[in-house]
């Protein structure tokens, strides 16, 4: 489970995120919406230990985040894949060597088994074609499918999507979320999901939450959210939100 | 009030970047064990740093040995003693153009792209993306770079300063009346006449490229990891690590041979 508890970051001279307090249940996807800049990948970064909180704690099973030393810190990062927006994959890395990276770099595999591990999770994204392509050489979809295998090749138990679909055409975009699904359902992971999508936050997400001022303003199921009459719930969520 | 403030702004960012680069290099320094891991791709950053920036060291080089030729020559032309002539244009260009040239044009070509790779995976969290999957962007990307450019610095420097005094020669020939014959034995007597197989101007020489590969690295690294907000960003990173390495190429220039001549004598 991870747990935000009166998070405060100032990044520059603005206070991002103002007492921000946030719970992400096991096995669910929780979604996190919110204004451009209103500090929703500063919170990703938070749970995965890039930033650390002014004030305030992040939980990860129990164990603070900001306190942890290098190697917990490698530890934690083992069991929790990041999808950043367009993949963030090395270009002059081709994709199958993107998705072993992680592994390459600290498990003791041979390199056979990374290319095995790497291609099988390649195969679950429907990459497996495309494995010995390069990055500038593929559609923004096929990157970020690339990048989720490069989360997921740790066999994470938590992942951390940032925009999933921002850029991708609605048919790409369905493939993106039922992928999501399907990690949550067959893999069992937790999933924190951070998006501008109706489409993505219903058809993903378990919670919603919605980033407002630096902390939650409102949040709930994705059925009383999307039912809510709040300002906030009606931007995102409601008939004029895509 | 204001001015001072932002004058104060200003000279504080500065530090904050030599501070940053320093500590780069100290973090690349202790990164060094993990260098067996990287051989590949070093290997790989040097040859493409060489190969990048040959022609057109050749080039410069060739044309700067010809102005030191030229320059010396007319003097010496005075004192009727051109039979020097080989001799100084050959230390020169070991001890101080050589060196000079190459780092300027390896900061202008290799450093510059280094600034742009790094910045843009910056900028595009291509480096986050690194940390994330706890590789340690240091290891990864600055240790290959900074061990490529301390590599191919010297190599280049030493291939330059044969064009250089190549160059010197030609002008002796055919502007200052100078054999080739005189030229080049003169060159040869400077550069073997020690007991050290070579004289002092060619080990300072090498030590200070090997010094500005150094340099001109990781600056191009440190400018690229401090970018933010987009290409124009990656651009900033650029102009910065191009302007601070020929900066430091010159005065580290000449702190080393103040060092070698003045000080350790
Ligand atoms: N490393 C940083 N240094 C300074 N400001 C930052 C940094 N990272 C993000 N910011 C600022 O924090 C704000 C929130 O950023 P972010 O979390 O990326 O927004 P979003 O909700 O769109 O993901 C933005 O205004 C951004 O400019
Ligand atoms: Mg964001």
């Amino acid at each position: 489970m991870i747990e935000l508890r009166g998070v405060h970051k100032q990044l520059g001279d603005r206070q991002i995120l103002a007492g921000l307090d946030l719970a992400v249940p096991k096995g669910m996807n929780y979604v996190l919406m919110g204004p451009s800049g209103s500090g929703k990948s500063v919170t990703l970064r938070h749970i995965i230990g890039i930033l650390r909180p002014d004030a305030g704690t992040v939980l990860v099973d129990g164990q603070n985040v900001a306190a942890m030393d290098r190697t917990q810190l490698m530890a934690l990062r083992k069991r929790m894949g990041y999808l950043f927006q367009n993949g963030a994959l090395i270009n002059w890395l081709s994709v199958v060597e993107n998705v072993s990276l992680p592994l390459r770099e600290h498990s003791r595999l041979s390199r056979h088994e990374v290319h095995d591990r790497a291609m099988a999770v390649l195969k679950t994204v429907g990459l497996e074609q495309a494995a010995d392509q390069f990055p500038p050489s593929i559609s923004g979809g096929m990157k970020l499918r690339a990048g989720l295998a490069r989360a997921l090749v740790t066999q994470p138990e938590y992942v951390l999507y940032d925009e999933p679909n921002a850029g991708l055409d609605p048919i790409i975009s369905r493939q993106i979320h039922e992928l999501i699904v399907e990690v949550r359902d067959r893999l069992g992971v937790t999933g924190l999901i951070v998006t501008h999508s109706r489409a993505c936050a219903t058809h993903c997400g378990d919670r919603i939450g919605i980033l407002d001022q630096g902390r939650i303003g409102i949040e709930g199921t994705v059925a009383e959210m999307t039912a809510q009459d709040h300002p906030l719930a009606k931007a995102f969520l409601g008939g004029g939100a895509d | 009030m204001r001015v001072l403030t932002r004058i104060g702004g200003g000279l504080r960012e500065r530090l904050d970047g030599a501070g940053q680069v320093v500590d780069l290099l100290l973090r690349t320094l202790a990164a060094l064990g993990r260098l067996p891991r990287r051989v590949r791709f070093t290997l790989d950053m040097a040859y493409n740093a060489g190969v990048r920036a040959l022609p057109v060291t050749m080039v410069v080089a060739a044309f700067a040995g010809a102005i030191l030729a030229l320059q010396t020559g007319i003097e010496l032309r005075r004192f009727g003693d051109t039979a020097v002539l080989g001799t100084i244009t050959a230390l020169s260009m070991c001890r101080e153009m050589g060196p000079f040239i190459t780092g300027v044009i390896l900061a202008a070509t290799v450093g510059s792209s280094m600034a742009a790779e790094l910045g843009t995976m910056k900028v595009s969290d291509e480096v986050a993306a690194l940390e994330v999957m706890s590789v340690d962007p240091v290891d990864y990307l600055v240790l290959p770079r900074v061990v490529a450019l301390a590599i191919m610095c010297p190599l280049l420097t030493a291939l330059s300063d044969l064009v250089g005094i190549l160059g010197g020669s030609i002008v002796a020939e055919q502007n200052l009346d100078v054999s080739p014959t005189l030229y080049w034995q003169s060159a040869r007597e400077a550069l073997t006449s020690s007991a050290m197989l070579l004289p002092k101007e060619v080990y300072v020489g090498l030590f200070k490229s090997f010094v500005f590969g150094i340099a001109i690295a990781i600056l191009g690294c440190a400018s690229g990891l401090r970018a933010s907000g987009g290409a124009l960003g990656v651009g900033l990173a650029v102009q910065a690590a191009v302007r601070n390495s020929v900066i430091l190429i010159i005065v580290l220039g000449f702190i080393i041979t103040w060092f070698f001549y003045f000080l350790a004598g």
